[in-house]
């Protein structure tokens, strides 16, 4: 597995920490999947009741690295604050950089990003930016000091998989040395496998945790599937073919009819 | 002076960043700060002066994805 600004992950799954039933069911799940690292965000606290801190104190128990965003941000200037914010209390560079530029898609403004990263990475932050599969944008983001690409597999809590394969699989060709993570979309396990299966390095995801059934199960579920799909990378998966081809040997074959 | 903080309206006595948080029940918590949109460090808050119509973000640790 490619590193991630000098970290090398043991678990390829990164998880979300929102909308889960209790703060004891995401415990389980980040205990039940391995996952190795936890996106966390910053929000208005009460000097009355505090709840930010008792969920800090409980991310800390788990051990996993901490990966803060800016969600919710849509220009640059609340980005780059929320991240300054950010690194402080979280006590950590690594960024996941969120810029919106549309509501009903949740669609990265590709522009103020690239800006928003430049300024970042000058300050000495590790950008993991939230973008498109848009190549022209990831060969900015690269110019612009940021070392992992973070690509949507679908718009972030929609469950819809990957929209655009062919732009992930073209992305993992053009940047062959830039770890890339598939973050947002996903809904099930077999889609974090294809994501590991097309080379990438991990899978980045939420919803489709927290809001199962059984949240800790399915934490698990896209575990193995992580797994399973780099393992396969690994292996060198066959080219498919237009015609079948028999697998059994015709040779030796016996003389029936 | 009037400032707000998190979007609240109140009236303080507190001439200091750092004051402020202890007047209103931050003292020792993880936060961050920003005055007027701009980042406040920790170590810069003991010095920074408030004054009049100043807004104060104080943010937390909180769940995200």
């Amino acid at each position: 597995m490619r590193e991630f600004y000098g970290t090398k992950l043991s678990n390829a799954l990164m998880l979300g920490t929102a909308q889960y039933p209790s703060p004891a069911i995401l415990a389980d799940a980040f205990k039940r999947s391995g996952a190795g690292v936890a996106t966390v965000s910053l929000r208005r606290e009460s000097g009355t009741d505090k709840a930010g801190q008792d969920f800090w104190a409980m991310i800390r128990e788990l051990g996993v690295h901490v990966l803060p965003n800016t969600a919710g941000c849509h220009t640059v200037k609340e980005a780059v604050t929320t991240a300054q914010m950010a690194r402080e209390v979280f006590g950590t560079p690594w960024i996941k950089l969120e810029v919106i530029g549309e509501e009903d898609t949740l669609h990265p403004d590709t522009f103020a990003l690239v800006e928003a990263a430049r300024i970042l990475s000058e300050d000495g932050f590790q950008v993991f930016p939230y973008t498109t599969d848009d190549l022209v944008v990831a060969e900015r983001l690269l110019r612009a000091g940021c070392e992992v690409l973070m690509p949507w597999g679908a718009p972030i809590g929609s469950g819809q998989g990957l929209n655009n394969v062919f732009g992930l699989r073209a992305m993992r060709a053009h940047f062959p040395e830039t770890p890339l993570v598939v973050d947002a979309g996903l809904g099930l396990p077999s889609q974090a496998a294809q994501v590991m299966e097309l080379g990438f390095d991990a899978v980045l995801l939420n919803t489709a945790v927290a809001k199962a059934g059984d949240p800790a199960a399915m934490a698990e579920a896209f575990s193995l599937a992580v797994s399973a799909g780099q393992l396969a990378a690994i292996a060198d998966p066959m080219e498919p073919r237009d015609m079948a081809a028999p697998s059994t040997p015709v040779i030796g074959k016996a003389f029936l009819s | 002076m009037n400032i707000s903080i998190n979007g609240e309206q109140i009236d303080t006595s507190a001439e200091t960043l750092t004051t402020l948080l202890e007047q209103n029940g931050y003292a020792n918590a993880t936060i961050a700060t920003a005055v007027n949109s701009t980042f406040v460090s920790q170590g810069e808050r003991e010095n920074h002066l408030l004054k009049e119509g100043d807004q104060i973000e104080v943010l937390a640790p909180m769940q995200g994805g």
